[in-house]
């Protein structure tokens, strides 16, 4: 008998059908992946299975968990069942602890609520035992504390911690691994799967990214627009390729966008030793400002058409170079030339050179304005800002030069998806026609089948306009597929720099070498699909 | 927390330090003389003068703001020019009164805030909810002087349980002093109860929502629970800046329900004595409410360190 058996499970959320005759099994032991786009309705699955679903939901089918039926079991057989007979583990680690108790309080919480009888001692050992097999030793990190103390990746491994306390039966991981770095993600990955087979447990690993389940699940359910697309073991999935939707997301977490190769060696972004330092907060009233160095004397240089990458980790200091790139941020020493002027001026001429596309494509439109009035807003930095028609044809060419109709520069940022929204961004960044456009984790965000299409549009683009790209992301795969040239970032210095093929192929810095060796990688696939 | 302790006491001192110039220099700095002010326009010269000398006037200003500064700490507040008695004397009187009606006042809201915020919160978009949050409007739209007749005329005159006003003093026992309290209590408290009560439950519904809360269902813990255990505290930041707002206005701004309750409390004596022009009281009891102020939100900030650990570690 199954561990976890999902028969044609139907739900609605106020009437608006999310899922349609879902069925899937999984086995004592098996870990099953479940891959789906952003809307697949993978999560609300998951949480059907816990019955932890939003107001207004309603459920129809059968979810049978070790033998019971979850959908008309009571809330207090289902609070019994949470926690002890299934853990959870979510996505975003910075926001699932309480930030107001200690680790050891909320590891314990999950053995004191199960069991009540367990005296505080005995929970808190629990709680260390717990603490240890996520692999975090409380000698290192001690029960008391916080989860600010704790960086992205512990604090999933207290969440784990606490999900495992009881050895539950079955674990459901909802893209446990989409908030953190590369190595990190493999090192958590590596955890899930040991405490799975240790345990014996099942796994329900729900994930956007084909790469992080194939070398870890033994079973696939593929879901689009809440209906299963596809169902197989791994193996067979990957060497098959049945469904087309398969093969699409395939193809599209492999898609190579066509560019043509740069070769012109005119710098224009120098960037020259460039140092940066952060005042930190003074230890006692009196004692010296102390400073921590963000950029440790950067420098490199961005060839006209050229696509250069930058991958590093959180807290290598991108994000802070990015800022100095675009002169939003002060320099301690160095400097960083655009075409042979100073960006840290800020002086219009130059700024209007470069534009940039940042990563979230909701939080960065001001949602009361047009998009007429949005893609028009760097007109403030040329020197003659066109009016009327003049302004209304450069911005139909932006949205067009995008593949957005003219008509859509009428519409409310709402009124469109994630996909076109960056499109949207990078309309607002071509309509200066610049020189060099930054992109931000510009498709971090977005879903594999419109990631490839933004990839192809950028790729186009660069070579129609000669842009040259400044390509920041922590995902290798995007920035080996679209740049020239790459920098690997580390602790504020590059570590590495060269041709993106010969970097990724013959890495010489041992961080290059990790983090390649940590990224998932895609099997082969059949040859027809290659 | 030692440390969080300190940092919020230099900041203290530092708040009162300019509070003091600042009351100090807008009396000074009002155009003409203080002396011929107080007197009013018909005074005659040689009055002015003798006032003058009185005040301490014609001593340098930096000299004048030294003796005031260490007049105030030592207890002595100057003598009253319209009660010819020592200013610290009036206003301890006054302040037996108006600290703990504000004390009370804010214990009523406290206790109507807290249960009904998370009352309306636990059960959001139901009927109890929708009601909670009509009573919540009613008691701000409504201006609490209306309150207070409604009540005099309920509770003092239908059903003769309160006194309609006056307060007999402590040396009448604490239950007699508290009883006439009650009814201006009462009338202080239900419009801050009402802004209290809305910000407890939006401040609960936002935490709620929180993806810690999941984690928490998660584990098994009942929505009670969750909300218990997790939620509660994590809600209570913004309630606090609030409580800390609503106890310095209750203090001094009770001038009204005052009035309608003939209490001789703070706020009608600021109120007399600036339509006397007194303005040696006016200065240190400004100075006293200032005072109040910024202490009453240095130990609200001492309780944010308590409820929040990242604040009381990370500076």
């Amino acid at each position: 008998m199954s561990l976890l058996e999902i028969n044609n499970l139907s739900l609605g959320i106020h009437g608006v059908p999310i899922l349609k005759g879902v069925s899937f099994a999984i086995a004592e032991g098996e870990i099953h992946g479940l891959i789906g786009e952003s809307g697949s309705g993978k999560s609300m699955t998951a949480f059907a299975a816990m019955q932890l679903l939003p107001n207004g939901a309603a459920c129809s089918g059968e979810i049978t968990l070790n033998g019971r039926n979850v959908l008309t079991a009571s809330e207090t057989e289902l609070c019994q069942i949470r926690g002890n007979d299934v853990g959870m583990v979510f996505q975003e680690p910075m926001t699932a602890l309480n930030p107001v108790q200690t680790i050891g309080q909320q590891v314990a919480e999950t053995i004191l609520i199960h069991e009540p009888g367990t005296s505080a001692r005995a929970a808190r050992t629990r709680a260390e035992e717990a603490l240890r097999r996520a692999e975090l030793p409380p000698e290192r990190f001690p029960l008391s504390r916080y989860p600010f103390e704790l960086s992205g990746g512990q604090k999933q491994r207290v969440v784990i911690a606490m999900a495992i306390a009881l050895r539950p039966k079955l674990l459901i991981a909802d893209e446990p691994t989409t908030a953190l770095d590369v190595t990190t993600q493999a090192q958590i990955l590596t955890l899930l799967k040991r405490l799975a087979r240790e345990d014996g447990m099942g796994m329900l690993l729900i994930t956007h990214d084909l790469a992080v389940v194939s070398d870890m699940a033994d079973h696939i359910t593929i879901m689009r627009r809440g209906e299963v697309m596809e169902a197989a073991p791994t193996k067979q999935l990957f060497a098959e390729l049945k469904h087309p939707y398969t093969q699409a997301l395939f193809e599209a977490s492999t898609h190579q966008p066509d560019r043509e190769a740069q070769d012109e060696t005119t710098p224009l972004l120098k960037v020259v030793n460039v140092i940066r330092d952060y005042p930190l907060p003074r230890k006692t009233l009196f004692a010296p400002q102390e400073q921590f160095r963000a950029l440790k004397g950067v420098s490199f240089d961005l060839y006209r058409g050229e696509s250069l990458g930058l991958v590093g980790e959180s807290g290598c200091g991108k994000s802070t170079l990015t800022r100095a790139i675009l002169g939003l941020d002060p320099i301690t020493s160095g400097k960083i030339e655009l075409d042979g002027a100073s960006v840290q001026t800020g002086e219009h001429a130059v700024r209007r050179k470069m534009q940039v596309v940042f990563q979230d494509p909701y939080g960065s439109f001001n949602p009361r304005h047009k998009v007429a009035r949005l893609v028009a807003e760097p007109f403030h930095l040329a020197e003659t800002s066109p009016s009327g028609a003049a302004r209304d044809t450069a911005v139909a060419e932006a949205l067009i030069s995008v593949g957005l109709a003219p008509e859509d520069a009428q519409k409310y940022i709402h009124e469109f998806s994630g996909g076109q929204r960056q499109r949207i961004a990078i309309a607002r960044a071509l309509i200066l026609k610049p020189d060099l456009i930054l992109l931000d984790e510009a498709v971090s965000a977005l879903d594999v089948s419109i990631r490839a299409q933004i990839l192809d549009l950028l790729a186009e683009l660069s070579d129609q306009f000669n842009l040259s790209y400044l390509f920041i992301s922590h995902d290798l795969s995007v920035v080996r597929s679209i740049t020239d040239r790459v920098l690997v970032m580390q602790a504020g210095e590059i570590v590495e720099q060269g041709n993106t093929e010969t970097v990724f192929t013959a890495p010489q810095h041992p961080y290059t070498r990790s983090l390649i060796a940590a990224a998932p990688r895609l099997p082969k696939g059949p040859a027809h699909a290659a | 927390m030692l440390r969080f302790t300190l940092l919020r006491l230099r900041s203290l001192i530092l708040a009162l330090i300019v509070a003091s110039l600042v009351i100090f220099a807008m009396i000074e700095l009002v155009p003409g003389d203080p002396a011929s002010f107080m007197l009013g326009i018909n005074a005659r010269e040689d009055t002015i003068n003798a006032l003058r000398e009185e005040l301490g006037l014609n001593q340098p200003m930096i000299q004048r703001y030294f003796s005031w500064i260490t007049g105030m700490l030592t207890g002595d507040f100057g003598t009253s020019y319209t009660y010819r008695t020592p200013v610290a004397e009036i206003v301890v009187e006054r302040l037996w009164v108006s600290l703990p009606l504000a004390l009370y006042a804010l214990t009523l809201t406290i206790l109507i805030a807290f249960p009904a915020g998370i009352w309306a919160a636990s059960r959001r978009g139901s009927l109890t909810d929708l009601s909670v949050m009509g009573a919540t409007q009613l008691g701000i739209a409504v201006p609490n002087f209306w309150f207070a007749m409604l009540a005099v005329l309920i509770f003092a005159i239908t059903w003769r349980i309160f006194p309609s006003g006056g307060f007999p003093g402590w040396d009448e026992g604490f239950w007699t002093a508290m009883h006439a309290l009650t009814l201006p209590a009462v009338a202080l408290a239900l419009p801050q109860a009402s802004i209290l009560t809305r910000i407890m439950r939006s401040s609960l519904l936002d935490t709620l929502s929180e993806d810690y809360i999941r984690t928490a269902r998660a584990k098994g813990l009942t929505r009670g629970q969750a909300l218990r255990r997790h939620a509660l505290r994590n809600a209570l930041i913004p309630v606090l800046t609030i409580i800390g707002l609503q106890f310095s206005f209750l203090l001094a701004g009770a001038i009204i329900i005052e009035n309608v309750f003939f209490l001789p409390g703070l706020g009608r004596l600021v109120f007399q004595a600036i339509s006397q022009r007194d303005l040696i009281m006016v200065e240190s009891v400004v100075m006293l409410l200032v005072f109040a102020v910024i202490v009453v939100n240095f130990l609200v900030e001492l309780t944010y360190g308590l409820v929040d650990p990242q604040l009381r570690r990370a500076r």
